[in-house]
């Protein structure tokens, strides 16, 4: 099993995120985690997807989603030439006595408190994917009642582009 | 067809009352200026005629109604009313495979769409280049679970190259102009364009020359140089290499070049069973069909191959077998127009992207220019074993003693008495099987069936639309009593229509194939395969009462003695279909054999007797 980040350029049409999942899925792809957006081009969405490929080589995904008409382009992100982050929110038991322990952890991974209540407080945090897993764990003592994550999001490394030249 | 005045249609009055003041495109005729103000069903029309279209299959339903009033007016398109959708999905698919143009049909939205995702799979994996038009509910009762609302769409995301759903009447023209042009290059294959009921009723300026906007399709025809060297070095080194022909050759057209490089190089050519007909029979290079059925040379010459050019295959399960013991000994050149299939069950040593005929000129040229020692070379050890598997394991059968026909002397004799220029068209099963074996093919689109998915019932509509096509051509439907029960319906279509296909049952009176497995691999326990309608049952139904209830002659065939007369008469006869019931015993089985899952060196050439090909592997081993 292997983990791969695909970031794909695609038209923004209805359908397309139906077309692109069920071609994953019929071909036996799992999904990892999934985002996507619009991007500076008008008409023009990217998705970034985490995907786990067991036997059949990654290149096989990418021919297989390249077929699609809606597609325009898939570049594979590696983990040395881009950036890529990951957003998660965790509503964390926090009541008078263990505020202050929670705040400590969240200003030592320069994660942020956004909302305060009388025994919970949410905590925000973007990173690399282990940052926020390691916050994580760090968390989970204290009681962690709530978790909402964003999918992937990732970009190349360097001056270009990924819209350069994608047909438009 | 893209001259700028169509034919005009005249007509007095509309026939049906309608908010709509101008049918028929006569509004704005003449005034080049301003674009053409049309319902978006009179664009659906005039972009088909614009196309080339001539022929739609359908059957109005109420969401595509305001499509078939301007339907009624055209001069350019006949249309021809189905019985059932999925007839009309088949008879594009037919009349597709026997012309090589866009095979169109139509339907109304729910049942009548989701009757067309059949077809539309079986399209999609023969890669068939099909064109398929749905209405569908109006825009603002989408998603609301109205009468007959179906989520085509999304429903056959899968069985389509691609699909679109159109809510205005302005986007038509564009829609259906990128279908079709989607639909027939690159891989073809089928699309799908729904539209809403309003989007037919609105009124759109017409715009045809409009840029098409598919920024993410981008067909590769041209193969790269390198890979093209690279092949032609591997070819000119190879002491036992053989053509691998899938049915790309046949849907690129590309089976002179495929002759001419085969003749040049003097190298055994083997065809799938999409590709029958790519290469002629009766050449001395071919070996045959290569697979589960295949012959004992065709699936010997893989096996004991040093290098396997495969032109326009897939390296399908019903070909390859055990893929690990496939070609053992074989490296491997892929050309596919479909980037996708190279490497997806066997690595290529050489993969090329590109269209097989510009494929198969360019690696001639190489040769040519680079080794011409290559095109010196007889081959003459490897042909010795060839032509030894050739001499000991000819295609044959082994007559029946109940006195009853035998299947493969009928399609050996629709064969001979119809000749290569007849069209055939198989179900799915065991007469499947013997038509690709024991029919002679000698040129493209002559031989349509249901390849990838297997659909049974796939015959008499698709003859019927091949018939449609090339009404100059005999058309043999060679079907089983279990295929021609599925959508025999359409035998009145052709009645009414005047398309005289000829039908040949093959009537073991149960489902062939699935008897042939479990007589081999379920211990003759035959689960529900009986269909009583041959011989010694109570023939429901009586094929020949049921052909003349449809209007077509009908003829029961029982002896091999009456197979000749029966075949003759109904090639004499032209002003209506005709059905042969052929009876034949449901024990006759199709052999060669290799059984599914296992190696194809486990070929049987008839039950229980495999060929000896000792001694051959060493000797293949060291080449």
């Amino acid at each position: 099993m292997s983990r791969h980040t695909l970031s794909v350029l695609v038209e923004d049409k209805p359908g397309v995120l139906t077309r692109f999942t069920g071609l994953i899925a019929r071909r036996g792809f799992n999904i990892h985690s999934l985002a996507v957006g619009t991007t500076e081009v008008e008409g023009l969405s990217r998705i970034t997807v985490v995907v786990d490929v067991a036997d059949t080589p990654l290149e096989q995904v990418t021919k297989q989603l390249n077929k699609l008409v809606n597609v325009i382009k898939i570049v594979e992100l590696e983990p040395e030439n881009s950036v890529r982050r990951a957003h998660m929110i965790f509503k964390v038991r926090a009541d008078a006595a263990t505020r202050v322990q929670v705040a400590s952890v969240v200003e030592m991974f320069d994660a942020r408190i956004v909302d305060v209540g009388l025994d919970a407080v949410s905590v925000e945090a973007t990173g690399e994917q282990d940052k926020v897993d390691a916050l994580h764990r760090v968390l989970e003592p204290f009681g962690i009642k709530e978790i909402v994550q964003s999918g992937m999001i990732a970009i190349g490394r360097g001056p270009k582009s990924m819209t350069d030249r994608s047909g438009r | 067809m893209a001259g700028p005045a169509p034919a005009q249609k005249s007509r007095a009055t509309p026939p049906t009352p309608s908010p709509v003041p101008a049918p028929g495109g006569v509004a704005h005729r003449g005034s080049r200026s301003q674009p053409e103000v049309m319902t978006g069903a009179q664009a659906v029309i005039r972009t088909l005629e614009k196309l080339g279209v001539d022929t739609v299959f359908g059957l109005p339903g109420g969401t595509i109604l305001p499509t078939y009033d301007p339907l009624l007016d055209s001069e350019q398109i006949q249309h021809v009313l189905v019985r059932h959708e999925q007839g009309a999905g088949h008879a594009a698919t037919g009349y597709a495979a026997a012309t090589g143009r866009v095979g169109v049909c139509m339907a109304t939205s729910g049942p009548g769409a989701t009757n067309l995702v059949t077809p539309l799979m079986d399209a999609q994996m023969d890669s068939v280049p099909l064109l398929a038009i749905t209405g569908q509910q109006s825009s603002k009762l989408l998603g609301t679970d109205a009468f007959q609302e179906a989520d085509i769409v999304g429903m056959t995301m899968p069985a389509t190259k691609h699909s679109f759903l159109v809510t205005q009447a302005k986007d038509i023209p564009h829609a259906i102009r990128a279908a079709h042009h989607i639909a027939s290059t690159g891989r073809p294959g089928p699309v799908l364009v729904d539209i809403t009921k309003d989007a037919q009723q609105a009124e759109a300026e017409y715009v045809w020359d409009e840029e098409l906007d598919l920024p993410g399709y981008r067909p590769v025809n041209r193969p790269h140089a390198k890979q093209i060297r690279e092949a032609a070095a591997l070819i000119a080194e190879s002491k036992r290499p053989v053509f691998y022909v899938g049915g790309g050759v046949i849907r690129s057209g590309a089976h002179q070049e495929l002759l001419a490089l085969a003749e040049a190089t003097n190298i055994p050519v083997t065809t799938t069973l999409m590709a029958r007909g790519a290469f002629p029979d009766s050449h001395p290079l071919h070996l045959g069909m290569p697979g589960m059925h295949g012959t004992v040379p065709a699936v010997a010459a893989i096996q004991k191959a040093d290098l396997l050019i495969a032109i326009g295959s897939r390296f399908d399960d019903r070909v390859t077998g055990d893929l690990d013991s496939f070609a053992p000994l074989a490296r491997v050149i892929h050309a596919d127009i479909d980037p996708a299939e190279i490497g997806k069950n066997r690595t290529a040593d050489v993969p090329i992207v590109g269209d097989a005929a510009e494929v198969l000129d360019a690696l001639l040229t190489d040769l040519r220019a680079h080794h011409p020692q290559a095109l010196e070379d007889e081959r003459s050890e490897w042909w010795t074993l060839a032509d030894g598997w050739r001499k000991s394991y000819p295609l044959g059968y082994e007559p029946n003693d109940e006195g009853l026909c035998d299947p493969q002397h009928v399609i050996q004799r629709i064969s001979a008495l119809t000749g290569p220029e007849g069209v055939y068209v198989a179900g799915v099963g065991q007469h499947q099987m013997w038509a690709a074996q024991f029919v002679e093919y000698e040129r493209p689109n002559s031989w349509l069936n249901s390849g990838g998915l297997g659909t049974m019932g796939y015959s008499v509509p698709a003859a019927m639309g091949a018939k449609v096509g090339e009404p100059d051509r005999q058309v043999w439907a060679i079907d089983g009593d279990g295929c021609f029960q599925m959508t025999n319906q359409e035998l009145a279509t052709c009645v009414i229509n005047n398309i005289p296909i000829k039908v040949a049952i093959i009537n073991n009176s149960s489902l062939g194939m699935v008897r042939q497995w479990q007589t081999l691999f379920y211990d003759g326990r035959y689960s529900h395969s009986d269909l009583n309608t041959g011989h010694e049952s109570v023939r429901v139904p009586d094929f020949v009462k049921l052909a003349d209830a449809y209007g077509c002659e009908g003829i029961r065939v029982t002896r091999n003695e009456d197979v000749d007369e029966a075949i003759t008469r109904a090639l004499e006869i032209n002003d209506r279909p005709v059905v042969i019931d052929f009876v034949v015993p449901a024990d006759a089985m199709v052999w060669p054999m290799v059984a599914a899952g296992v190696s194809n060196d486990q070929i049987q050439y008839a039950r229980d007797i495999r060929p000896d090909f000792s001694g051959e592997s060493e000797e293949g081993e060291e080449a």
